[in-house]
């Protein structure tokens, strides 16, 4: 069902957001019935993407030419596959050249329906943790190691960190 | 038509193994075993030769057996090798691409299933028909 929605064109991204809140309510609801352990709730979303992002990736790369290196792996990431998913690039790519990137995105389409100051920003770690585990799943079908976080300081603009 | 078709993960351990004459199949791990060190040879000389994919032909392991062994890699390091038997020699270059095509769409079919865990054997009823679709009938 992952894959579908991503295939399709028109309603797929509103449809994409939905299935990705109910996703998160029915994870926090599941969780509250027994125990309270808030980030088991987040890493469980975070593994759901990982698989999706290991899927998606075998798919997109199936026409591409091989990587040359990291960066190039790290611009594919900013360019198809984000396009691919949220239907825009990132914004602004920052490295270190010493295997830490930052990729920020200035218009997140998954919180640009919450808010756009900083109403509601300590709700936001939860949706972006199905989006980390993507790009960590990505990366990791690359045979890139990573550990992905992500930042709001602003609605709706995120920092992803890679590792 | 393919006498045995292997997929390996980039662990280098196989994930999908299937020969035609079942008797002589040991004969055929080995045979991809050792393809697998050419292989990461060819990737690792691949500074020249950028953007390509694919690699082909890597040519007559075994002079004595008569096989043709081709290789294909992923750009998530899973191998595809494809055995041939060299004495059928109508098989074009074409072919062996469109046969490691066939491949890859079906396996990308299979990783994107949510029933598949990535690492694990390849069991899918679907991948299986497309490998028996390009390997050589036996009577």
């Amino acid at each position: 069902i992952w894959t579908t929605v991503f295939g399709r064109r028109m309603a797929d991204e509103a449809l994409f957001q939905f299935l990705h809140y109910e996703l998160m309510q029915y994870i926090y609801k599941s969780a509250d019935s027994k125990e309270t352990e808030n980030g088991r709730n987040i890493t469980k979303l975070e593994n759901m993407g990982f698989r999706v992002g290991q899927g998606l990736i075998e798919r997109l790369t199936k026409d591409t030419a091989r990587f040359k290196d990291e960066l190039d792996t790290m611009k594919f990431i900013c360019k198809d596959f984000w396009t691919c998913v949220f239907k825009k690039q990132i914004d602004n790519l920052r490295t270190n050249h010493q295997g830490i990137y930052v990729l920020q995105d200035n218009k997140f389409r998954l919180l640009s329906q919450l808010s756009a100051g900083k109403q509601y920003l300590e709700h936001a770690p939860k949706y972006l943790a199905f989006s980390c585990g993507l790009v960590r799943g990505a990366l990791s079908n690359l045979g890139v190691k990573s550990i992905v976080t992500a930042e709001v300081s602003v609605m709706p603009t995120i920092l992803l960190q890679k590792i | 038509m393919a006498v045995c078709i292997a997929v390996i993960a980039k662990e280098n351990y196989p994930l999908y193994i299937r020969s035609v004459p079942t008797q002589n199949e040991l004969k055929f791990h080995y045979t991809v075993h050792t393809s697998l060190d050419v292989v990461e040879e060819k990737i690792s000389a691949v500074g020249k030769a950028l953007g390509d994919q694919r690699e082909l032909y890597l040519g007559l392991l075994y002079p004595t057996e008569d096989y043709k062994v081709y290789g294909y890699v992923t750009n998530s390091k899973v191998k595809f090798v494809i055995v041939v038997d060299s004495s059928n020699t109508s098989l074009r270059d074409n072919e062996i691409r469109s046969m490691f095509r066939k491949l890859h769409n079906s396996f990308t079919d299979v990783m994107c299933n949510p029933f598949h865990n990535p690492g694990d054997p390849i069991q899918s009823k679907a991948f299986d028909g497309i490998v028996s679709g390009m390997m050589v009938q036996t009577g």
